[in-house]
C-alpha cells in the first residue's frame, strides 16, 4: 500500500469506511464538513447509508437506530454541534450503544469561532451529558495516528459497547500528511452481536432501553457501567513519551498541541535544556499512572494546551504533590507558535534553576571525589 | 534537512496548490512532509496561504515560527509574511504584482514576474506554477524533475496538453531564478 497526500478529515473518512463503518448520519459545521463531503461519495461505493440529517439532534438519534441494529456507525461534528448531541450521546452510552463520535474542536463557547482549540476537553472526558458516564476519548496528533485511532475506536466501541469519541480541532481536520491505510475491514466478518435489534425471528425478543425506573434496578446498571470504566482505565491509557529520558522538565500536551511543543522541544535542546513531552493518546481514560511514573523523576511539569486550561486538572490529580505543575494556555482558536512556546519552556526551565542546578550537582560530585 | 516555507496571496492564485504541490513532490521522494492550508470564513479574493515543511526527518510541527522561504504572491502577504523568515533565509516575489521594497537586508529576495512568463508560455493559469518552478531552483528541496514527474498525478496531470505546458512552466520558473541569481551576484 502506498502512502498518499490526504487532509484530516478525509483520513478520518476513508479510514472509518476501512474498519467497517457502514452509516454516517451528520449535520454540517465548520471545520468538519470535510468529513461528511468525503463520506457521502465513498460510503456509496461500498453500500454504506449516508444521511445529512435536519439536524444534530436528528442524527444522534440516527446513530442510536444503526447502533441498536449493529451496524458500525460514525457521526461527526464540531463543538456546538457536539453539545447538541449530547443527550443522544447519554442515552448511547446508558444503553451501552458502540458508535463513533468525532469532535473537531472549534473555538468556544456558544458560536465562538471555526479556529482550531482544545476547549472541549472537559465536554469529552467528563461525560459530557446528564448522567454517570464516561466516552472512551482519543485525541490523535498526526494524519497516520487520524488513521490508526479511527480503527481502534471502531474496536474498542464494540469491545466494550460504548461511545468512543476521536478528539481533533480544525487544524488536524484540514492539515494533510502522507497516510498509509491498513486493508479494509470486512463487516460480514466482524464478530457477531448477541444483543442487537434485527427482528425476532426464530427467537425470544429483545428490548435496549436507559429507562430504569427502579432506583435499584439502576443502580445496578451504574454500577455496571462503573465496572466497564475501571477496565477501561486498567487497560486502554495511551500515551507517547518523546526525549523524557534525561528530561529535567516534560511539557505535557496532546493532540495538535503536542506536535507545537514537538517543535518548542527541539528549539530548547539547541540551547542544552533537557525538555521531554509526555503526550496522552487516551484522553480517558487518561494516562494517570505512566504520568505518575514519570514524574517521581521528573520534577517540573508545564502543561500546554490551546485552552485557558482543563486538562491540567487531570495532570494534578495524576501528579499530586511529586511535582510542580504548571500551565500555559491561549484559548480562542490562536495557534500558538513552537517559538511560542519555547519561550515558556525555557522561562519556567530557568525559574526553577534546573539549568544552573545541574551545574551545582556537578561541582558537588567534583568536590566528592 | 528540513525546509519550511510558506507560501501566501489572495483566493484564485493557485496558492494552496503551489503548496500542495511541493507537498505531494516530497512525499513521493519518500520525505516526510506537512501541509498545513490556513483557513477561515474566507471570501474570493481573500487571504490564502498555507504552510508546507518538508523534512529527512519525523516532522515535529505542522506549524512554522520562522519558516525558511516565504512565496509571495501579492503586496498585503508581502507585509504580513516578509517579517517571520529567518534571518538567511529567501523570499520568493511575485513581481507583475509586488512591487514594495522589502525592508530587511539579512535575506534573499529574488522577483520572478510569474504572471509575465506565464502568459509568454500560452497560459495565464500557470503562473502559479512557474512560481513552483522558481521555488525549487531557489531552495534546492528536490530536485525539478521530482516535481515534474509529481505533477501527473496532482489534478493538473488529468490532460495531457494541461500537464505539458506546467512542466513547461516548472522549467522557465527555474530558469527565471537562475538568472535573476545571476544578476545579483554580479550585483
Amino acid at each position: 500500500m502506498t502512502k498518499q497526500l490526504m487532509r484530516g478529515s478525509h483520513v478520518l473518512g476513508e479510514a472509518a469506511v476501512r474498519a467497517g463503518c457502514r452509516y454516517y448520519f451528520g449535520y454540517p459545521i465548520t471545520p468538519q464538513n470535510e468529513v461528511p463531503e468525503y463520506l457521502s461519495g465513498r460510503l456509496l461505493e461500498v453500500g454504506g447509508t449516508f444521511v445529512q440529517a435536519e439536524s444534530e439532534l436528528s442524527s444522534i438519534n440516527m446513530v442510536i437506530g444503526a447502533a441498536m441494529a449493529g451496524g458500525r456507525v460514525m457521526t461527526s461534528s464540531s463543538s456546538p454541534g457536539i453539545s447538541l448531541k449530547q443527550e443522544g450521546i447519554s442515552y448511547l452510552a446508558g444503553q451501552e450503544m458502540p458508535a463513533v463520535i468525532a469532535n473537531m474542536i472549534r473555538g468556544g463557547p456558544g458560536l465562538g469561532n471555526i479556529a482550531p482549540a482544545q476547549s472541549d476537553y472537559f465536554q469529552a472526558t467528563r461525560g459530557g451529558g446528564h448522567g454517570d458516564y464516561r466516552c472512551l476519548v482519543l485525541a490523535p496528533a498526526s494524519c497516520q495516528e487520524l488513521c490508526d485511532l479511527t480503527f481502534s475506536a471502531f474496536d474498542l466501541a464494540d469491545k466494550y459497547r460504548n461511545p468512543v469519541m476521536i478528539l481533533g480541532d480544525g487544524l488536524m481536520g484540514q492539515m494533510m500528511e502522507p497516510v498509509e491505510f491498513p486493508e479494509p475491514v470486512d463487516p460480514a466478518a466482524l464478530p457477531k452481536k448477541d444483543w442487537i435489534l434485527d427482528g425476532a425471528k426464530g427467537r425470544p425478543s429483545r428490548i435496549i432501553l436507559s429507562m430504569l425506573l427502579d432506583p435499584k434496578r439502576l443502580e445496578a446498571h451504574n454500577y455496571k457501567l462503573t465496572r466497564k470504566y475501571d477496565a477501561m482505565t486498567a487497560a486502554e491509557q495511551r500515551w507517547e513519551e518523546y526525549q523524557c529520558d534525561d528530561a529535567l522538565l516534560v511539557v505535557v500536551a496532546y493532540g495538535t498541541a503536542a506536535r507545537i511543543v514537538k517543535g518548542a522541544i527541539k528549539r530548547v535542546r539547541e540551547m542544552g535544556l533537557k525538555v521531554g513531552l509526555f503526550r496522552p493518546i487516551s484522553l480517558y481514560p487518561f494516562p494517570k499512572e505512566p504520568l505518575s511514573r514519570l514524574t517521581q523523576r521528573v520534577r517540573q511539569v508545564l502543561v500546554f494546551e490551546m485552552s485557558s486550561g482543563q486538562m491540567v486538572e487531570d495532570v494534578q490529580i495524576a501528579v499530586k504533590s511529586q511535582a510542580e505543575v504548571h500551565f500555559y494556555g491561549r484559548p480562542g482558536g490562536v495557534i500558538p507558535t513552537p517559538e511560542e512556546v519555547a519561550h515558556q519552556i525555557s522561562h519556567y526551565y530557568h525559574n526553577a534553576h534546573l539549568a544552573q542546578g545541574e551545574a551545582a550537582d556537578g561541582r558537588r560530585a567534583g568536590g566528592a571525589a | 534537512m528540513t525546509v519550511k516555507s510558506v507560501f501566501a496571496g489572495f483566493g484564485g492564485q493557485g496558492v494552496l496548490l503551489m503548496g500542495y504541490i511541493l507537498a505531494f513532490t516530497g512525499m513521493r521522494i519518500g520525505k516526510h512532509v506537512t501541509y498545513l492550508p490556513s483557513y477561515g470564513a474566507e471570501v474570493r479574493g481573500g487571504t490564502a496561504n498555507c504552510t508546507v515543511v518538508v523534512s529527512d526527518q519525523e516532522i515535529a510541527s505542522p506549524v512554522a515560527s520562522s519558516p525558511d522561504f516565504a512565496v509571495v504572491m501579492n503586496n498585503p502577504s508581502l507585509i504580513r509574511f516578509a517579517t517571520v523568515v529567518r534571518s538567511g533565509g529567501g523570499l520568493l516575489l511575485n513581481d507583475d504584482l509586488v512591487h514594495s521594497p522589502v525592508k530587511r537586508d539579512d535575506l534573499t529576495v529574488l522577483r520572478i514576474p510569474v504572471s509575465t512568463i506565464a502568459h509568454q508560455l500560452g497560459e495565464d493559469r500557470s503562473a502559479n506554477v512557474v512560481m513552483v518552478g522558481a521555488f525549487a531552483e531557489m531552495s534546492q528541496v528536490a530536485p525539478l524533475e521530482a516535481f515534474k514527474e509529481a505533477l501527473a498525478d496532482t489534478g493538473l496531470g488529468k490532460k495531457a496538453k494541461v500537464l505539458e505546458i506546467n512542466r513547461k512552466a516548472l522549467d522557465a520558473g527555474a530558469e527565471a531564478v537562475r538568472q535573476a541569481m545571476k544578476k545579483e551576484k554580479s550585483a
